[in-house]
């Protein structure tokens, strides 16, 4: 691919991302929500997300809150009167030929999430049902399409941003970040290759410097992984930018990713542009939260990984790039700061203790009690400590046993720190603390240069 | 008095109330198989009426099952857009011919643990869209008070079913007049209840915003009955109302001493004719001690134009389902009316006609709430006719896409907003032997004062045709 460096041109970018839920059971009915889990098709159906006759949606609490902590932990406003509309569309994978969505009202508006290349702004993050799944097989040598509905009405949030995404990278990252979150709040596992995750981008191009949105968009869709999402709107951007050089505006339209080739492909122009026919859903009555709600639910959130890190570093000198690594779930999160109190009382270093799980010397597991897991790492690195004048004398000794290595180390030779090192062990027993010997030695190779 | 008509037969149980087959079973009188001989019999003898369109053939075996429930495993008849488990559910549309469903609505399984039997599966309009059963797939229903005429609709299958004494009780569904206009045609009491009463899952949607379940009986006492099994909290149906199923048998007698009631529509021209045939029933409410005045509200023609984008706007979104890719029949099986709803709800909920349209339909409806909030703060009940006239002949449907709106126009304001209805028979034509019902609306929740009125006039007057005489 060939991206033109070209800065009459600048991106204009938003992303609409779409997340399953991973509550227990569906959006509006009692059958589990375990779609890429089920061991056959159509196990988790029933009248309700079957659309058969009669079959009237009930909402899943948990579902409406963990969206409206989604927008929380993105700085969202939430509507305190909210409800949820029905989205006309024909396909076979929509059983009762709408999909229960917000239009009007969605549950968060107005958030935000900050990226290394600046912030973006979430327009709005709503809840509504994903469609069952088509599946395009040969059976008996026919050619023929099938439908599971394991994932027929299992709950699906819409993160939608305003095109503020500036480069390709940033799309991409902003991605990553939220998927990182939705992670760490466990309310989804975003697997994207499943379908967990699903990215659509509207990308368009505006002269540098000028303000006003351009006067199309175009929309890719089917996206399904962050390198791919990275691929298309350079794609894209190459794309439009040739046209523009042209003097001819890009069609509004959908497109289509092609991962294979890294290209997009046109699949729906404006004129064919659906209306979904929005209205209130008359099955389910609208949502009125009050403030105080909001502000309990504010409180139940975790510390989220840019403020956990912050603290760790301050309280426990833990890097922020070791926190990120460290902080997949919020329960991890919250199993690690026991530990590292533990780890404080019981005198250890807790950034030791942090580097022993990134190193998977020590299991990253919950369910095991936080002292349980200090002892363990004590166990594991119980250190005698070499009296000083022991060491002293060793010391000296080593240094004057070898003169050659010791003047080419301080001619800059200082590999053979290493060897010095391997001279000590002979001479120490085994569960000595070398990190003590060894910052001890460099001082003094280096204190008598 | 005007002469009287009677189903009531001491030797023919089908002909008798739920009350009083109840009482007789209890008290030995009467056995189930004498029971359901009679039913079936009758059933048979009206085949061409056209009112069932399924039957369960193990009726009596579950009657004895129940037995000792409230209903004591007495024959219900329950209209085709009821889901049934097992037994065909076709909405009388032939998209959903070869439909039988694996599960039971709530009412129908509210009914069967509360000790009734469905009989069998009564006709409708086709999704319920009309109000004449003549939009069936299979065949209109005719009313067996005078079969040259219509029974009403869209509950016609199960009020006929009632007039005709081919079960005991049975059940209907209103969205704007479906339960009352054909229980005021086939001369029988229907009971709309408050939306929100009744659960609606299992039964095919039509209008979801109004659509509501409700029992159809020979008498006030007998719905009341049906009601208090049927009625309260669905948890599968979020719109029902979490509140206690007020007893109305225990509400019965208080009768309507010091009540208020409004007297709607006396100044619609339109309807003089019927009016004059019913003043002096009007009068039987004084002389029972109630307090009648002729009252002024909304114009209902405005609720006609209401109901008919709203309730086309949901049928529009609710027929969406039957694409053909399952069920086994093609979207080409849809009738007429269907079609002629789908395209207008999809027209005026499309982008740039919704606000024109459905939005300035919902603001109407809250306009008729309104109007309602103020006539309730002055008076316990309204009360006015439930249909302009008689029931009309066969074919009287024929080229009148609108005949449902207009012949339910004194209904549309109370369903768009959700009240309580009752329908009494109120007047019996000698000739025609076509009856004329009184359409009785309460505040919401506030069933029990309909049934209080409902009851207290079925007995102080001689239009109920199972009345006992003392």
């Amino acid at each position: 691919m060939t991206v033109i460096k070209d800065n009459k041109y600048e991106l204009v970018c938003g992303l609409e991302v779409h997340a399953e839920l991973k509550t227990a059971s569906k959006m509006f009915c009692g059958c589990v929500n375990d779609p890429f889990g089920a061991e056959a098709p159509n196990i988790y159906t029933c009248p309700v997300c079957l659309g058969m006759p009669g079959g009237l949606p009930v909402m899943n609490k948990k579902a409406v809150e963990w969206t409206i902590q989604l927008g929380l932990a993105l700085h969202c406003q939430v509507n305190l009167f909210s409800h949820f509309d029905r989205k006309h569309y024909f396909y076979p994978d929509l059983p009762k030929g709408y999909q229960i969505s917000q239009y009007d009202q969605p549950f968060c508006y107005g958030g935000y999430l900050d990226t290394s290349e600046g912030r973006v702004r979430i327009t709005r993050i709503h809840l509504e049902e994903d469609t069952a799944k088509l599946l395009h097989e040969t059976v008996d040598g026919k050619k023929m399409s099938l439908i599971d509905f394991n994932r027929s009405s299992v709950p699906l949030v819409e993160i939608v941003t305003e095109p503020d995404i500036k480069t390709a990278s940033q799309a991409n990252e902003y991605g990553k970040k939220l998927r990182q979150l939705i992670r760490y709040l466990e309310i989804g596992e975003c697997n994207m290759e499943q379908g967990g995750m699903r990215l659509e981008a509207n990308v368009s191009l505006r002269p540098t410097n000028s303000q006003a949105l351009p006067n199309y968009k175009v929309e890719v869709k089917n996206i399904n992984s962050f390198r791919f999402l990275e691929q298309a709107i350079t794609f894209e951007i190459d794309r439009q930018t040739k046209l523009l050089h042209e003097n001819q505006t890009p069609a509004q339209e959908t497109r289509g990713f092609d991962a294979v080739k890294g290209v997009t492909f046109s699949q729906r122009t404006k004129e064919s542009a659906a209306d979904y026919r929005y209205f209130p859903d008359p099955d389910l009555p609208p949502l009125v939260f009050t403030d105080k709600q909001i502000e309990n639910w504010r409180k139940e959130l975790p510390e989220l990984p840019e403020q956990l890190s912050a603290r760790w570093q301050s309280e426990y000198v833990i890097s922020s790039q070791l926190t990120l690594q460290l902080t997949k779930t919020k329960t991890l999160s919250a199993w690690l700061d026991q530990v590292f109190v533990e780890a404080k009382k019981a005198e250890v270093q807790p950034s030791k203790l942090a580097n022993a799980f990134i190193n998977k010397k020590l299991p990253l597991d919950p369910a095991i009690p936080a002292q349980k897991i200090v002892a363990q790492f004590a166990e594991q690195n119980h250190t005698t400590e070499v009296a000083d004048d022991q060491l002293d004398q060793l010391l000296t000794n080593l240094l004057i046993q070898y003169p050659n290595e010791l003047a080419r180390y301080r001619a800059g030779e200082t590999k053979l720190l290493g060897f010095f090192i391997g001279q000590l062990k002979c001479q120490l027993a085994a569960d000595v603390d070398f990190s003590q010997v060894s910052q001890e030695l460099r001082h003094r190779l280096e204190q008598l240069g | 008095m005007a002469d009287t008509h009677k189903n009531y037969h001491p030797d023919l149980p089908n002909t008798w109330t739920l009350a009083r087959a109840r009482q007789a079973l209890a008290n030995k009188e009467v056995t189930l198989e004498e029971i359901y001989t009679a039913v079936d019999k009758a059933v048979a003898q009206t085949n061409n009426l056209n009112i069932y369109l399924a039957r369960d053939t193990k009726t009596l075996t579950k009657a004895h099952q129940r037995a000792e429930l409230p209903l004591s495993g007495l024959p219900i008849a329950v209209k085709d857009n009821f889901c049934t488990k097992d037994l065909t559910t076709t909405a009388s549309s032939n998209v959903l011919r070869e439909f039988i469903p694996p599960f039971d609505s709530t009412v129908v399984s509210k009914l069967e643990q509360g000790g009734g039997v469905i009989l069998g599966k009564t006709n409708l309009d086709a999704w319920a869209h009309g109000s004449s059963t003549e939009t069936s797939d299979f065949g209109r229903t005719l009313n067996p008070r005078s079969p040259d005429y219509l029974p009403g609709g869209s509950s016609g299958g199960s009020t006929a079913a009632v007039a005709a004494d081919t079960c005991i009780a049975a059940i209907g569904s209103e969205t704007a007049g479906s339960i009352r206009q054909p229980a005021a045609w086939c001369g029988v009491v229907g009971l709309k209840p408050t939306y929100g009463r009744c659960s609606r899952f299992g039964v095919a949607a039509m209008a979801s915003s109004t659509d509501s379940p409700g029992p159809i009986a020979k008498t006030v006492e007998d719905a009341c009955l049906v009601f208090e099994q049927i009625a309260g909290h669905d948890p599968y149906d979020s719109t029902t109302a979490n509140q206690p199923v007020p007893k109305l048998t225990e509400q019965l007698n208080k009768g309507v001493k010091g009540l208020k009631i409004g007297w709607l529509y006396s100044d619609i021209q339109e309807l003089s004719a019927s009016h004059k045939l019913i003043e002096k029933e009007l009068a039987v409410f004084e002389s029972l001690g109630a307090r009648v005045e002729p009252i002024k509200a909304l114009d209902p023609h405005y609720a006609v134009s209401v109901y008919t984008i709203v309730q086309r706007t949901e049928v529009s979104s609710n027929l969406g389902r039957y694409s053909g890719i399952r069920y086994g029949s093609e979207r080409s099986n849809f009738g007429n009316e269907a079609k002629r709803r789908v395209m207008l709800g999809t027209f005026t909920s499309a982008k740039g006609y919704a606000d024109k349209y459905y939005l300035t339909a919902q603001k109407v409806r809250t306009l008729f709430r309104q109007d309602f909030d103020q006539l309730f703060a002055k008076y316990d009940l309204l009360i006015g006719l439930t249909s302009p006239g008689f029931a009309k002949k066969i074919g009287a449907t024929e080229g009148q896409a609108m005949f449902g709106e207009l012949e339910d126009m004194l209904l549309e304001p109370s369903s768009i907003t959700g009240l309580p209805g009752l329908n009494v028979p109120c007047y019996r034509d000698p000739l025609t032997n076509l009856y004329l019902g009184l359409n009785i609306i309460a505040p919401m929740w506030r069933e029990d004062l309909m049934v209080r009125a409902g009851h207290a006039y079925e007995q102080a007057t001689e239009w109920n045709s199972w009345r006992i005489d003392k």
